[in-house]
Formats: structure tokens, C-alpha cells, sequence
């Protein structure tokens, strides 16, 4: 068993999912054999190797740290569920 | 002939010579998926009031005797993970159902800065998480060679319009096989560019070290037309790379004399279908019949490929994946009480299993205690992965694989067992994780159902991909073939 139900329950947690207790059983079981079968990993001695988070070349994009144009306010609260002078409108928050 | 039938190269070289119109073009492919969308249902957005619009403007532009792109007046469609400022972008998610983007994507921008008629959003795994278009949170798209099996996935949607002849061609994305495993499937061509040749700026990520937008095209011509209009540094992504594109019209040249041509054995070993080696096989003879210099190599690390991404991509997905929370956009769950709870209901009610599954997977393998045995250890393979493709490349120019173990499989076949769904990306998830591009065209049939090759080039080498793969397709005729959908033509 390489992750429990507990574990399970946690990373739901850390991962802001509300599971049902049918999706808790079943993802524990699927996540141990997709992590079984990722344990293949381990067969390869890779205390020598450079990760690779990315594969182009590429360091520090920047531009200037000049003004520029900002998307219309209206058009970014279009598709807000809910909104109230200007902003997005949320349940309470504590 | 009907028009929508043709080309990208053909109905330019008709609207070139004044023998059609934009508008009559798009009619005739409105028609079209008239006539078969119920059965073949790629679509999950139709633009045509637009599209028409913008049929009208092209042909206006060319009766003003302007200079046009040869994709002006050219309906096509995009995957909805694509963004399109004003039309609905779902990612075929319930939690993006009514999601009407402020913005276009840097791609859509400069396919209709060509004037190109952007007739609809195309359905797709949700999230672009799957490889069957079955997990797709709105309806499932099917094969219009056999209406009974998957187009493949995550572009499912747009695989199959355009082998169904209902759009000219489509834009799709490409993690893990994306693109050339659907148009595998579907008979058509999918490459995948370079990592970083074409902008992901309004692309929805998924896994952003993976993703690459692509075209899905009739033949291998269109592919170039289309490669010319999308590839190109974009200042709005960082990720793009700050290279030249070359005008890939001059590798459509059918020569493939002296290109050495690789067989990485490991993609020709049990787990492939004997039948699929024996018709990619067939591919590589013709090869050498024309000229190229085919030979036996090998990518050792391959078979760590598969679990190596399904780290590194559900990783990068949990983070992706994290602004779904029901704030300022999409689903918002109704319920709660609280603004914790909402976005946890939220997520709960909007998202699909398979998009559930790997967000667990994701955050669990980015976890405290788990990172370095995990997401670290994933990225240490995927540098011995890269190293295996530059050291092939410096034997070899392009490498020949199958883009699949198996033709499409049956609808439902295997939705009940995630691991099983995941092989179906074998041939090609290295190439995502070597960031490398690859072509996938069709080069055979079984039992009716399209087989399609691999090609894999060298980094910003789409060129001589496309020179290959040219070559192979002016000397056979897959291409030709058109699905009998559910029976009828």
C-alpha cells in the first residue's frame, strides 16, 4: 500500500476537492497502481543527473518595467458568478 | 468534388482564380456538418453567424485586390482549450461551461490576421486529460470511420471534424500524444512543433512544460500552410522560444535521398500490436525505396517515459488547476457557506474523475515529504530521456515509430481501468518530455481503421519532418481515403 486513505483524505484537502467517501475508496485504490507502476523510477540510479524542469534554454524573461495596457475591468468581472462595486463577490470568508 | 471535401492548398488555388467565394466555401461546410455532426458530434460550439462574417470580409479583401494569407477564407476550428474572445471556451468542463473569454489566443489572433473563418470550438478530453475524448464533461465524440470506436483524445474533437471532412482543418494541443494520436486514429496529419515554437499564450494550460498547440490537417502541405500562419516568438509567452520560422513551404519537396532514418527498437516491442508494427514496418521499406538510409537504434530509457509524466504532468496540472475555485470566473457551487468550502464544492461538483484523479496524483507527488522521491525523481528522467534523443539524433535525422500500440479502440473499452488508458500514450509521451517535435500521418489500415506513423526530428527541425513526411505521402495514397460515416459518403 503506498498511499492510505488517510493520505488520501489529506491531499483532498491540500487539493480543495470535497470527495464523497465512494471517490476516497476508489481513488486509493487507482492511485496505488498508477504510483506502482511510477515506482518503475526506481529501477534507474539517478544520483548523477541534472533534473530537467524545463527544456528550452530559456532564463529570466523579463521587459522593461514599464506601464502598459491593463484588460478593461468590465471585461475581466464578465464572467464573474457574482459581483458588487467592481469586484467579485465571495461567501464569507472567515 | 464538393468543396468541403478539398484542401487548404486546393480551395486557395480556386479562390486565387476567382472559381469560388469564402461564403460559398463555408456553406458548403456548414452543409456538411449538417449532414453528419449528429452522428459524428466534434462540436461543441458553433461560430457560423461569425464565420460567415468573416467569409464576407475575406472575400471583400480579395476583391479590394489585397495580398491574402493562403488560409484567408478557409473555415477551420479550434480545440476548446483555446481561447476565443466572445465565443464560449468550456475545455469540455462542466466548471467552464458558460466561460466566455475576455481575450483571444495568440494563435487565434493570427489566424484571423490571415482572414482564416473560425467556424466553431471543438470538443475534447476536459482539461485536455485523456486520450479517448471519453472524458470529455459534456459528450463523448466519435470516430467517423466507425462510429462505434473513440477519434482518440485529448483532440478528439477536432481530429475527427477534419477527418470527417467538417472543417478544413483545426488547431488542437498536444501534452502526451494529444494531437498525433487522435489524428492517428482519425486518418489524418498532427504534428506536434517544438516546445516553445508556437505561442501557448490563451491556450488553458494543462501540464506548462508539456503543452504545445499544433495543427490537424488533410495532408501534409495544409500542415505547412497552417505551421507558417501559428509558429513564432510571442512576447506574451515566456515560454516561447525567441527563434526564426522558416517558410516551411520550401520542405514540401518530395525528397528523401540520404535522410537517415532511425527505428528505436523499444517502440517496436511487446505491448504494440503486431499487426501496427508490421504496417509502420511496410512505411519504413518505402522509405528506403525512396532513398533514405533506415537502420536500428535504440532509446533505452523509453519504457520510463510513461511513468515520468504521469508525475510530472498531473504535478504540473494540480498547480495549473488551482485557480478553478469558483471565484471570479466559471462554476460556482451554490451551497456553501463559506468561501473555503465554496471553492472545494465547487471543484467537487465541476470537475470530471479524470481531472479529480490527476490533481490528487499531482498534489500528493508535490507534497511535503514526497517531492524529491516523486516530482524530482520524475524531472532526473526526463533529462536521461532528452539524452537518449540527442544522442540518436546525432546518428540520424528523423526516428520512425508508430504513433500507437493499436488502432482506435471501442467506445467504453477502457474507461473503467485509468492505466490502461494511459498506455495508449506510449510512442508518444517521450516526445513531450524531450520537448521535441513529431508528425504523425496515416500510412495504413486494419480492419478498416487508420494506422498512423511517427516521425521525430531534432528540436526546430519541423522542416525536415515535413520534408519526410511529404515525401512519404506523395508516394502512397492513405491520404486519399475518405470515412464512409455510419455507412453513407
Amino acid at each position: 500500500m503506498l498511499i492510505s486513505k488517510e493520505e488520501v483524505e489529506h491531499v483532498a484537502m491540500l487539493a480543495r476537492l470535497e470527495l464523497t467517501d465512494e471517490e476516497k475508496e476508489l481513488y486509493t485504490s487507482q492511485l496505488n497502481v498508477i504510483l506502482e507502476h511510477v515506482h518503475l523510477l526506481n529501477q534507474l540510479d539517478t544520483s548523477a543527473v541534472e533534473p530537467t524542469a524545463h527544456v528550452l534554454p530559456l532564463q529570466n524573461v523579463f521587459r522593461a518595467d514599464a506601464i502598459q495596457e491593463s484588460m478593461d475591468r468590465e471585461l475581466a468581472l464578465q464572467n464573474a458568478p457574482a459581483r458588487e462595486d467592481g469586484t467579485f463577490k465571495v461567501p464569507r470568508i472567515v | 468534388m464538393e468543396l468541403y471535401e478539398m484542401t487548404v492548398h486546393e480551395l486557395r488555388d480556386l479562390l486565387a482564380a476567382g472559381r469560388t467565394s469564402a461564403v460559398e466555401i463555408a456553406e458548403s461546410v456548414f452543409g456538411r456538418i449538417a449532414q453528419v455532426e449528429e452522428q459524428v458530434r466534434a462540436f461543441v460550439t458553433l461560430n457560423k453567424d461569425k464565420a460567415l462574417e468573416m467569409a464576407r470580409i475575406a472575400d471583400a479583401r480579395r476583391k479590394n485586390g489585397e495580398d491574402l494569407s493562403p488560409l484567408a477564407g478557409i473555415p477551420m476550428g479550434l480545440k476548446d482549450n483555446i481561447c476565443t474572445k466572445g465565443v464560449l471556451t468550456t475545455c469540455s468542463s462542466r466548471i467552464l461551461e458558460n466561460f466566455v473569454p475576455p481575450y483571444d489566443a495568440t494563435v487565434t489572433e493570427r489566424l484571423e490576421a490571415a482572414n482564416g473563418v473560425m467556424a466553431g470550438k471543438l470538443n475534447m478530453d476536459e482539461f485536455a486529460m485523456g486520450s479517448s475524448t471519453e472524458n470529455s464533461g459534456l459528450f463523448t465524440t466519435r470516430n467517423p470511420w466507425n462510429l462505434a470506436m473513440v477519434p482518440g483524445g485529448s483532440s478528439g474533437g477536432p481530429a475527427a471534424a477534419v477527418a470527417a471532412d467538417e472543417l478544413v482543418y483545426t488547431l488542437g494541443s498536444d501534452t502526451g500524444g494529444s494531437i498525433r494520436q487522435p489524428a492517428s486514429f482519425c486518418g489524418v496529419v498532427g504534428l506536434k512543433p517544438t516546445y516553445g515554437r508556437v505561442s501557448r499564450y490563451g491556450l488553458v494550460a494543462y501540464a506548462s512544460s508539456l503543452d504545445q498547440i499544433g495543427p490537424i490537417t488533410k495532408d501534409v502541405e495544409d500542415c505547412a500552410l497552417v505551421m507558417n500562419a501559428i509558429s513564432g516568438h510571442d512576447l506574451k509567452d515566456s515560454t516561447s522560444a525567441p527563434v526564426e520560422t522558416p517558410d516551411y513551404r520550401s520542405f514540401l519537396k518530395a525528397d528523401v535521398k540520404g535522410l537517415r532514418v532511425g527505428i528505436p527498437g523499444e517502440y517496436f516491442a511487446e505491448g504494440i500490436d503486431p499487426a501496427v508494427k508490421a504496417t509502420v514496418m511496410a512505411a519504413v521499406r518505402k522509405f528506403e525505396e525512396l532513398g533514405a538510409v533506415c537502420e536500428e537504434t535504440t532509446l533505452p530509457h523509453t519504457e520510463y517515459a510513461l511513468p515520468a509524466y504521469y508525475i510530472i504532468a498531473p504535478a504540473e496540472a494540480s498547480s495549473n488547476l488551482a485557480r478553478y475555485d469558483g471565484v471570479s470566473y466559471g462554476y460556482r457551487s451554490e451551497t456553501a457557506p463559506d468561501v473555503a468550502t465554496m471553492s472545494q464544492r465547487t471543484r467537487q461538483e465541476g470537475f470530471g474523475q479524470e481531472v479529480k484523479r490527476r490533481i490528487m496524483l499531482g498534489t500528493y507527488a508535490l507534497s511535503s515529504g514526497y517531492y524529491d522521491a516523486y516530482y524530482l525523481k520524475a524531472m532526473k528522467v526526463r533529462t536521461l530521456i532528452k539524452q537518449d534523443f540527442d544522442r540518436a539524433f546525432e546518428r540520424f535525422d528523423v526516428l520512425i515509430t508508430p504513433t500507437g500500440p493499436t488502432p482506435a479502440f471501442r467506445v467504453g473499452e477502457k474507461t473503467e481501468d485509468p492505466l490502461a488508458m494511459y498506455m495508449s500514450d506510449v510512442c508518444t509521451i517521450p516526445v513531450n518530455l524531450a520537448g521535441i517535435p513529431a508528425i504523425a500521418l496515416p500510412c495504413g489500415f486494419l480492419d478498416g481503421l487508420p494506422v498512423g506513423l511517427q516521425l521525430m526530428g531534432r528540436a526546430f527541425a519541423e522542416g525536415t519532418l515535413i520534408q519526410a513526411a511529404y515525401a512519404y505521402e506523395r508516394n502512397t495514397d492513405w491520404h486519399e481515403r475518405k470515412p464512409a460515416i455510419g455507412g453513407v459518403r
